[in-house]
């Protein structure tokens, strides 16, 4: 860990200003709210901020259900909003992939902003006794790609990066086109979930599109998400406390024993939170019967580009989108 | 006063100051004065180190020195060879010349004030390398053989044995089996990390240290030092768990002495959870190829076991890989033959069942592909294979209750009722699968001593140099003590950790109880007998109020000649159930049931605790346990608690049931146990991995089965 001065500003302007003299991102100013990343990435020395500005108490923490959908305050907790009654009656897929997150501690500490900023598991990114890692250190390369690379991307890569985006709570949140409330220095804007996070292209170390100073205080989920029959799946290693190796949320809004729509999201293999607008398209208007949901959920491998170690996640990816399918439609 | 203590569930005496945090630990120890070191570690495999700057680190603010090996005093490094050290080759030496021989290697100690400016200091510490190709490719590496093999036991044997005729005998078997196991490198990963306290006094050193073999770590230093053993004074009264990373000295424990004395104060040094990838050992990646030949009736008539496992190119690590292949299952025709894959790699060590847990994986992973190419049931092939007597030694067992653990596990699993065919059961969408194992752990007893002393009002106090890592030393030796003085346990207080008590081998191997707890056992029968006779009561309260002062004993036990005559083994059986989703790939235990023969059982209830714990690791073992060694540069890029998976609660089964079943073997030792701490992990792998098997039909070769390998 690097020394850093923490600030801890009366308002939330006040933090703001203080973000703003800096730039983009590993800035040498840096928010800090529940810190259960941060924290981590500055024991590894992966961030070297000369200041945080500590957003604790300065960001809303109340979540509202109302005619508009949900809105979680920023500074929520992932226990809280798991924990929340309304959100688990009507948009139960959202304390589905908070509970399949982390563990009790980390979701007791853990905000919705900061989930949502949560930097990748690459652990080429994470151990700096590897020099090259372009979202670490632009330009070095990346070592991912001809290492060891069960844990990475199939879907969004580019040459220069193929880290996973690791937030369950993106997955279940971009399936219900939530849309992230943003303040900064220039005001407040709406940006949609679906265009939060970058691709990496050319330069993986730009993973948002937040500009300088911006802080995230909310995120809205639409109303018309609400009710859906729905289910988070996730597959890995070991049956608890563990980043996704592969996951779908599934969300269906369904005619009899049709879909009438399907909302689906993939994560453990994209380099964002990964919708698939071309299998919820083949799915409006079938049935729930297995070959046609296994045809539909073929279409999620367009573009996916295996490494070696993690080919096996193109084929696990459309078995999980069936098996979600499966159970979210036999919900009542 | 005659009470039975001994076989008795007693709760651990240590247990209330554990949970209440009074127990203290190594890194919370606290000498007066103390700063702080930090470690800085090569990024390279093999090379030289071509330059290191250390003027920034120097600058910034606390440092109080900066240790490479420009600058570090030359240490004598005086010849030294502890038990659990490799025979062959030398232990590396830290910050004595230009040379890095693994990645991750001390090349580096910044101390400071405070623990975050020797972190940050330690950061600003520039090198730069003369790299060499190095060998990090467990893959490419030609195996070669081992100069010898030791043994548990600590006998040397050639590494290549032969009984019979094996390959005529495989070749004219009716049926064969060949096939090739691969576990993957492994680490410890206690939940408390390593870390040691130095204090300087003159020329005596003290020291605070997670270890599990005291005495060895006062030889150590002292021999790296150059002083007198009874210079150097370890304290270690609780281990937060270890499975054999505290068995051997590592450098951070020489690091933090010389930390100490160049700086002229107490220096602590602490490792982080990615140093231990690079600094306390890991169970070495293997590859074994086992063929069986059987008779179309199920008796083996050929046994070939050809094992490899990486090693470090300074120090020839080799552990007890074939060993149990050469008498587990009675067959004419055996051959055996254990190889090293030196690399460029840190030295690997004992991991819990050592060796054993690695050859029984291979050999009863092929019993079952064996008894399914035979279409009979797992236990049956077992029995029909059951030896009278080690056909390797050609000695009878002091006891082996395999029978009977069969018969136990089989009935209380409920075995009866598996249908054979791959497939065949299910829970819905789940596959569901029941597997077995055989398990095995020779009995190690090693020379102890432990002393007892009676105090006037009637209480004990005894102690020995011993460790507690989890099993429950602190109780088990109370009970052992209590016993033999005939005192309520609660009058007798037993200590350990401290090598200034009487010497006991490592807390290892299994050997803890049948090594201290007959040193205990002596020391208080002698004291208790001298009370008696000097006291002229036939009670002891009665007796030491007349002595009026207090009485002491020693005791060395040491094992006597039944090692000759008698082959000495644990030996348990091991069965899984299994569910399996076939579509995504994911494998969860749904029970074990494990039951042992082990001797006499001192306290069945830290001991259904460990057995417990051996369950658990195995399943990390089986489903999720792997080192992943970058083959392009050595370092563990997933040296982390959330990218190496281990099993957290949510991974042990509802049921995990422990039968120790009766057995008495007067040979093995004064108390007649043989200590379960490594045969609980024993067997636990194969179990699950023949009942993946069973629930999928597919058979996975190399640990760990994740889902892309069941896909």
């Amino acid at each position: 860990m690097y020394p850093f001065a923490l600030e801890r500003p009366r308002d939330l302007n006040a933090a703001l200003a203080l973000r703003a003299q800096a730039g983009r991102n590993d800035a040498p100013v840096e928010y800090i709210a529940g810190g259960t990343d941060m924290v981590q990435l500055l024991q590894e020395n992966v961030r070297r901020p000369e200041k945080l500005v500590s957003l604790a108490g300065l960001l809303d923490d109340r979540i509202e259900v109302g005619p508009q959908g949900l809105r979680l305050g920023a500074a929520a907790t992932m226990a809280e909003v798991a924990a929340h009654a309304e959100v688990v009656e009507r948009f139960p897929i959202i304390a589905q992939a908070l509970l399949n997150s982390a563990s009790p501690q980390v979701r007791n500490q853990a905000t919705m902003g900061g989930n949502l900023l949560q930097r990748t598991r690459c652990p080429y990114f994470r151990d700096v006794g590897y020099v090259s890692c372009n979202k670490r250190v632009p330009g070095s390369g990346c070592s991912a790609i001809g290492g060891e690379n069960r844990w990475n991307a199939v879907l969004g890569t580019s040459e220069n990066c193929i880290a996973v985006n690791p937030s369950d709570l993106a997955v279940a949140l971009v399936a219900l086109d939530a849309v992230v409330e943003v303040g900064g220095p220039g005001g407040d804007r709406s940006i949609p979930l679906a265009d939060f996070h970058r691709l990496p292209g050319d330069t993986p170390h730009m993973e948002t599109v937040l500009e300088a100073g911006e802080v995230i205080t909310a995120i809205t989920v639409p109303a018309d998400a609400a009710g859906l029959r729905s289910h988070y799946l996730k597959v890995r290693d070991r049956a608890s406390f563990e980043f996704a190796v592969v996951s779908a949320a599934v969300a269906l809004d369904m005619d009899g024993s049709g879909i009438r729509r399907a909302r689906i999201a993939l994560g453990g293999v994209g380099t964002k939170p990964w919708r698939v607008p071309q299998v919820e398209t083949a799915m409006a208007g079938a049935s729930l019967e297995p070959a046609r949901l296994r045809q539909a959920a073929a279409l999620a491998a367009e573009g996916a580009q295996g490494q070696g170690h993690n080919d096996f996640k193109i084929e696990l990816m459309q078995r999980a989108i069936v098996r979600a399918v499966e159970i979210a439609g036999a919900r009542t | 006063m005659n009470i039975a203590v001994i076989g008795q569930p007693i709760s651990r005496v240590d247990g209330r100051a554990k949970v209440t945090g009074r127990a203290t630990y190594a890194a919370e120890f606290s000498a007066p004065g103390q700063a702080h070191g930090v470690i800085v570690r090569s990024t390279v495999p093999k090379g030289r180190i071509g330059s290191i700057d250390s003027t920034k680190a120097e600058a910034t603010p606390g440092v109080i020195a900066v240790l490479t090996h420009l600058n570090a005093p030359k240490l004598p490094y005086r010849p030294h060879k502890g038990f659990t050290d490799p025979d062959i080759g030398e232990r590396l030496h830290v910050l004595q010349d230009d040379r890095i021989n693994h990645q991750g290697q001390p090349i580096g100690l910044v101390i400071a004030e405070t623990l975050e400016q020797a972190v940050h200091a330690a950061n600003l510490v520039d090198v730069t390398y003369a790299a060499e190709p190095a060998i990090v490719d467990v893959g490419r590496v030609d195996p070669v053989r081992p100069t010898m093999q030791k043994t548990d036991q600590g006998e040397r044997r050639s590494p290549e044995t032969r009984r019979g005729d094996a390959q005529d005998a495989l070749a004219a078997a009716e049926v064969r089996i060949d096939r090739t196991y691969v576990i993957p490198r492994e680490n410890h990963n206690p939940i408390e990390m390593h870390a040691t306290i130095a204090a300087w006094n003159g020329d005596q050193l003290t020291l605070w240290d997670k270890s599990q073999w005291v005495s060895n770590v006062a030889e150590e230093i002292a021999s790296v030092f150059g002083i007198p053993a009874e210079n150097v004074q370890v304290i270690s009264p609780f281990v937060g768990g270890a499975f054999g990373s505290g068995l051997r000295t590592w450098p951070h424990v020489t690091l933090a002495a010389l930390g100490a004395q160049v700086a002229g104060r107490p220096v602590k040094v602490m490792l982080s959870r990615r140093e231990m990838y690079y600094g306390t050992g890991y169970r070495p990646h293997t590859v074994q190829r086992v063929a069986l030949g059987a008779a179309r009736d199920g008796r083996l008539t050929a046994t070939i076991q050809d094992a490899y496992q990486e090693t470090s190119a300074y120090e020839e690590y080799s552990e007890a890989l074939t060993n149990a292949t050469r008498f587990l299952h009675s067959c004419p025709n055996v051959y055996t033959r254990h190889r090293i894959a030196p690399m460029n790699v840190h030295t690997p060590t004992y991991m819990r069942a050592p060796g054993e847990v690695s050859n029984i994986f291979a050999l009863e992973s092929a019993m079952d592909e064996l008894a399914a190419a035979l279409e009979m049931d797992p236990v049956e092939l077992r029995l029909r294979n059951e030896p009278e007597r080690d056909e390797f030694k050609n000695l009878p067992f002091s006891s082996r209750s395999t029978r009977e653990c069969y018969r136990a596990a089989a009935e209380r699993f409920g075995w009866s009722r598996r249908t054979p065919e791959p497939g065949s059961m299910r829970d819905d969408r789940l596959l569901i699968g029941w597997g077995m194992a055989t398990a095995t752990y020779p009995m190690n007893f090693a020379p102890a001593a432990a002393m007892a002393r009676l105090l006037p009002d009637g209480t004990a106090e005894v102690m020995s140099a011993a460790s507690d890592m989890g099993p429950g030393t602190w109780t088990s030796m109370t009970q052992v003590a209590a016993d033999a003085l005939g005192l309520p346990m609660e009058r007798v207080k037993f200590t350990l950790g401290d090598s200034r008590f009487p010497k006991t081998p490592p807390h290892g191997g299994s050997m803890t109880m049948a090594s201290v707890g007959s040193a205990v056992q002596a020391a208080c029968l002698k004291v208790r007998d001298e009370a008696l006779a000097r006291g002229g009561a036939n009670d002891l309260a009665e007796a030491m109020q007349r002595v009026g002062q207090p009485l002491e004993a020693s005791a060395n036990v040491k094992p006597g000649g039944a090692g000759k005559r008698f082959s000495m083994h644990a030996f348990g059986a091991v069965f899984a159930e299994v569910a399996v989703d076939p579509d995504l790939g994911e494998t969860r235990v749904r029970r074990i049931v494990g039951a042992y023969g082990a001797g006499r059982i001192v306290n069945p209830k830290t001991t259904r605790s460990q057995c417990i714990g051996g369950m658990i690791g195995g399943i990390g073992m089986a489903l999720m346990e792997h080192a992943v060694v970058d083959p392009r540069n050595g370092r563990v890029p997933n040296g982390n608690l959330a990218e190496y998976a281990v099993p957290v609660h949510a991974d042990a089964p509802p049921v995990m049931d422990v039968i120790l079943v009766e057995e008495e073997d007067p040979h093995v030792n004064p108390l007649g146990v043989k200590g379960v701490g490594e045969i609980a992990m024993v067997g636990v792998a194969p179990a699950i991995t023949n009942a993946i098997y069973h629930a999928t039909g597919k058979r996975i070769r190399e640990l760990p089965v994740t889902p892309d390998k069941l896909l």
